[in-house]
């Protein structure tokens, strides 16, 4: 009994610190006054402020749209990947192939991001009019997703049965209906929980971003740096405040596909 | 789907051949160059034979030592609590649910709570201790990353400690040992992996975290991280950051190797 209180008063004391920042954050968004240290009265002019600033809803939208196409061509290059991966016969070759893929899962950012912007610096030099901006963003992006979005499908395809490509190729199948009626169906909530990991690393960088971004395009992480180094601005705050809306929404449409794909599989297992 | 094998094979091939070959190659490739674009060793030589970069090293090691440290004093105990709850799915949700928020954000927020006006400090005030000066310190650069890192010690330990079969500790217990055997007899050994891998997960980063460096550091502390951007972005020194890049990658493996997890057991 003792003991469990204990427990409790642990984990209050841990959650408590752990969720303060946050909450400390978003409190602040609704101060009347300019700082994060005294609480003025409750006014939503930062919120004002966050709506009338063009350029950092410019920012907000480009960070989102290379969100997307980052995740969504790191999620095409990691179903290739997979399926070469998971194809490859030979034992050493594919131990090979999986431990290349997630070097750079475990590499640091800054190690990612110094070897990236070498990278595109040479290339810039052979290549004319290759320059450090959204492109290199978007390269270095969809780079450092593609080896979680592998991670999270081959398990699938792994699990999946061999019979039944061959009975798609026994009824006249060819190879690409194969692939796109069988198997990339079957590898759906794979897939999804692949784009959504990429989609939250993409938004989530800032070290490799910070790197390779040159000067002409920036993201929310890089912008949202440049601004803690000038001190506070409470305009800061209201934006992680619309974050932390935008995460709860995430964390929650992200449980409901993992849930939903958990008990189709569950439904799965009691049919066969 | 054999013969379709080739045809996948060709973008992830390409991925692997710029994003993952090249980059490694051109990074010790420049760590051996010098700033003419000559191939020699001085700056492995300066490396080692400088003092300071020596201390950076070994600073930059004790700081994510004691950041590893911290998140696994008290991640460990909250893992094992965590376990014990009810919803405990749940539970874990709302600790994962913080890493979700950009590590900038919640470095920004330490900057409003550790101020010198700021929370904290006007916490300490009604109890009649002066302010001081937290953030920009030694103290604040370790509080804040161990807070960052915290849920990615947890979450592996506490996968872990629930896939330990409950007979074995009624097992324990009903073979005589008390509680504090049975932890270091049975719960400890059986969450070790994933206590490996937490340490993997924080120890590599924490090395490289320039941002806090920067941001909640206030320059006092330099990690190999603060060193490369440094070396890469300001005094454009390339070859010497390629270098640290270089030792920062030994160390990794080093890490890697020391937490690998043994194949087959259990």
């Amino acid at each position: 009994m003792k003991k469990n209180k204990i427990a409790t008063l642990y984990l209050t004391v841990m959650f408590i610190v752990l969720y303060l920042p946050i909450f400390y954050l978003i409190g602040f968004s609704f101060n009347a006054g300019q700082t994060m240290n005294k609480f003025t009265g409750f006014s939503l002019v930062h919120f004002q402020e966050l709506f009338s600033d063009s350029r950092l809803l410019l920012i907000l939208l480009e960070t989102f749209l290379l969100a997307f196409l980052s995740a969504l061509l790191a999620t095409l290059v990691g179903i290739c990947g997979t399926l070469w991966i998971r194809y490859t016969k030979k034992k050493v070759t594919k131990n090979a192939l999986l431990a290349a893929n997630n070097l750079l899962l475990v590499s640091p950012d800054v190690i990612i991001g110094a070897s990236f912007l070498i990278l595109f610096t040479v290339l810039g030099k052979v290549i004319s009019g290759f320059n450090l901006g959204f492109l290199t963003v978007l390269l270095s992006h969809v780079a450092f997703s593609v080896p979680i979005v592998v991670l999270m499908i081959l398990p699938q395809l792994e699990k999946m049965n061999e019979s039944l490509i061959f009975a798609a190729q026994d009824l006249g199948a060819n190879y690409w209906q194969t692939l796109t009626n069988v198997i990339l169906p079957y590898l759906t909530p794979g897939i999804i929980a692949g784009y959504f990991m990429a989609f939250t690393y993409s938004l989530d960088d800032f070290a490799v971003t910070f790197f390779v971004t040159g000067g002409g395009f920036t993201t929310l992480s890089v912008e949202i740096y440049s601004r803690a180094r000038q001190g506070v601005s409470l305009e800061v705050n209201a934006l992680s405040t619309l974050v932390f809306v935008f995460a709860l929404v995430l964390v929650a449409g992200y449980y409901w596909i993992s849930q939903d794909g958990s008990s189709s599989r569950k439904k799965r297992k009691k049919r066969g | 789907m054999q013969k379709m094998r080739s045809l996948f094979a060709v973008p992830y091939a390409l991925w692997l051949m710029f994003f993952v070959f090249a980059p490694i190659a051109l990074i010790v490739g420049y760590s051996l160059m010098d700033i003419n674009g000559h191939l020699t060793l001085t700056n492995y030589q300066d490396f080692f034979s400088s003092s300071n970069y020596l201390l950076l090293t070994l600073s930059s090691f004790w700081y994510a030592l004691l950041i590893t440290l911290c998140t696994l004093l008290f991640g460990y105990p909250m893992a094992y609590c965590l376990t014990h709850l009810k919803h405990r799915d749940l539970w874990l949700m709302l600790v994962i649910l913080p890493t979700w928020i950009s590590l900038l954000l919640k470095a920004y927020a330490f900057i409003g709570i550790f101020g010198i006006h700021g929370g904290v400090n006007q916490f300490l005030g009604l109890f009649g201790i002066p302010a001081r000066q937290i953030l920009f310190t030694n103290f604040s650069f370790v509080f804040v990353s161990a807070y960052i890192e915290l849920p990615f010690m947890i979450l592996p330990i506490y996968n872990s400690l629930v896939e330990i079969d409950s007979s074995l500790i009624f097992a324990s217990y009903d073979l005589g040992a008390n509680k504090w055997q049975t932890f270091t007899k049975i719960i400890w050994p059986l969450s070790l992996s994933g206590v490996k891998s937490g340490i993997q997960a924080i120890f590599i980063p924490s090395l490289s975290l320039f941002m806090l460096t920067r941001l909640i550091g206030g320059n006092h502390v330099i990690t190999l991280g603060t060193a490369i951007e440094e070396h890469f972005l300001v005094t454009q020194n390339w070859g010497m950051g390629a270098t640290i890049g270089v030792v920062l990658i030994i160390i990794m493996l080093l890490v890697m190797g020391l937490t690998r997890q043994r194949k087959g057991g259990s």
